[in-house]
């Protein structure tokens, strides 16, 4: 069922290293060049790659029970941050209580390989069973809004990120070449690349603004530029980690770019609407968990089932 | 040192809830003090308040950190108290002067050993979440030591993790925010005014108080 790394996993692996040492050089020359210039956050921001890198790496490289473990973690991370950052009632206690415990419950579904229920768990079953938990409390103020944001909060942080764990699980045999660990890091680059290259191309050229009242700084150029420099990289990518072929690859670049953009600017709404900057201030440099695996709630759920349909 | 089973709790235990299951977000941590005779001062929410205070200390100075804590609660069975005494590490002190003893004298004692105290100057845990009104046990003793620093902590979070009356830990990041040293001295009144204004300067540095449980939202 496993799937472990296969040679070209490996090999991109080492590649995105090397991306990194490069992004290191570079901070290292600018801050030679001009001294003056502070550029601690950029600092920041690409030490807090390499964490990561590094952590998901060896995750990835050690076994894949350690790689559900590692996502199950950022799942737990990201819907604890959700939760804090929500207002939230001191009656609903033992309700989130409860919708942590979904966490294990849903990773142990991936690991075991139960389709079936990994994928209706948490849209039916946690749907209907969080709000009998409420009623049982009984208190009815605010009983709409704390349901709705618990059910939101537990499809985008658990649900939808699990699917980047199931590529883990999905069978070897139809994707010899990159295996399971190479799908997740196609999705995972690819939406991190995205990310990255929206913002480069903004930057650069970005002078119409796309969705100002939920993100002011995002704009045509920025989102048009990366959609399709993600589109390119998918298509050169494909062949190496994953079984799509033909059209098949420029159009999983397309949904990348396309959700990643999405899933992003959704989070952007969610901090405005509670007034906050920052998710959190768990990763430096970056901000909160939630700011890092934002466009991931929404690309890693359309990826999959575009991947799932065609292939598996 | 610090016993092998204090070690473990705090290594094993303790820094796992607070940095793991919980997960701090430490704020202007530079100001902690680097060695004792200190105060460290911090509102009371949670049980959870003394966990979290002393894992922002590295473990080597472990066998320094003297949460004190009332006799009366802690010491009222002999397995809380040897949890607390050989555990935890408290200094034990009794809530009321009774036969002329002085209550505060323990922790003279320990700072003059070159401890750091941690103490809750509101006394018992609040009303979660609600900063309460200092006691001035903390003023007195600072102006008998008015050399020790006295550094405030505010803390954010925990009675939402762990209130006062549910024993289940529900799981949220919480706020560690270190206020600028202070010095005690004659005016004791203008001391405690002085430490809850730095305490109130904190709490306002979260990003968005109104929505962070200082006001239930019920």
């Amino acid at each position: 069922m496993f799937s472990s790394l296969t040679a070209n996993a490996a090999a991109f692996l080492a590649g995105i290293f090397a991306l990194l040492l490069t992004a290191s050089l570079v901070v290292f020359i600018l801050k030679r060049r001009s001294p003056q210039r502070d550029y601690a956050e950029l600092a920041a921001r690409v030490n807090s790659w390499w964490v990561m890198a590094g952590v998901f790496a060896a995750a990835m490289a050690l076994s894949p029970t350690l790689s559900l473990i590692f996502l199950g973690l950022v799942s737990f991370l990201a819907l604890k941050e959700y939760l804090s950052l929500i207002p939230t009632r001191r009656a609903d206690r033992r309700v989130l209580f409860w919708a942590y415990l979904a966490i294990p419950l849903q990773f142990w579904w991936v690991a075991t390989g139960w389709y079936g229920m990994f994928i209706i768990f948490i849209p039916v079953y946690l749907f209907l069973l969080l709000p009998l938990r409420m009623v049982v409390i009984g208190e009815t103020a605010g009983f709409l809004h704390a349901a709705g944001s618990l059910h939101w909060g537990l499809m985008l942080t658990v649900f939808n990120l699990s699917h980047m764990a199931y590529l883990l699980v999905l069978p070897q045999a139809t994707n010899p070449a990159g295996g399971g660990a190479g799908l997740v890091l196609f999705l995972m680059f690819l939406t991190q690349f995205n990310d990255v290259m929206q913002y480069v191309w903004g930057k650069t050229l970005g002078r119409h603004k796309i969705i100002p009242r939920v993100s002011p700084k995002k704009t045509w150029e920025g989102f048009l530029g990366g959609v399709a420099t993600t589109t390119v990289l998918a298509w050169l990518l494909a062949p190496l980690l994953t079984p799509l072929t033909g059209w098949q690859a420029p159009v999983a670049g397309l949904i990348i770019g396309l959700a990643g953009f999405v899933g992003d600017v959704n989070i952007s709404a969610l901090k405005r609407d509670l007034g906050v900057k920052d998710s959190g201030s768990l990763i430096p440099g970056h901000g909160g968990i939630l700011d890092r695996v934002d466009s991931l709630t929404f690309t890693a759920p359309l990826f999959f089932h575009f991947l799932y349909y065609l292939h598996y | 040192m610090a016993g092998p089973i204090r070690l473990a709790f705090w290594l094993l235990i303790a820094r796992p809830i607070a940095l793991v299951v919980l997960g701090l977000n430490v704020r202007h941590r530079e100001r902690l003090p680097r060695q004792g005779p200190a105060i460290v001062a911090a509102n009371h929410n949670s049980h959870l308040d003394t966990l979290v205070l002393v894992s922002l200390f590295p473990l080597a100075m472990l066998p320094r950190l003297r949460p004190v804590a009332a006799a009366d609660y802690f010491l009222k069975n002999r397995w809380l108290a040897w949890f607390a005494l050989h555990v935890i590490g408290i200094l034990p002190i009794a809530r009321e002067t009774h036969g002329g003893r002085d209550p505060l004298k323990p922790c003279e004692e320990a700072l003059d050993r070159g401890d750091i105290l941690i103490l809750f100057p509101e006394g018992s845990r609040g009303e979660p979440e609600v900063l309460g009104r200092f006691k001035r046990g903390v003023a007195v003793l600072a102006a008998r030591r008015p050399e020790v620093p006295v550094v405030p902590v505010f803390l954010h979070g925990l009675g939402k993790a762990l209130p006062k009356d549910d024993p289940l830990l529900v799981p949220f990041f919480c706020d560690a925010f270190v206020g600028e040293a202070m010095q005690g001295g004659e005016d004791q009144a203008a001391f405690l005014a002085g430490l809850e204004g730095r305490m109130r300067a904190l709490a306002d540095e979260l990003p968005h108080p109104e929505l962070h449980g200082i006001v239930d939202d019920r």
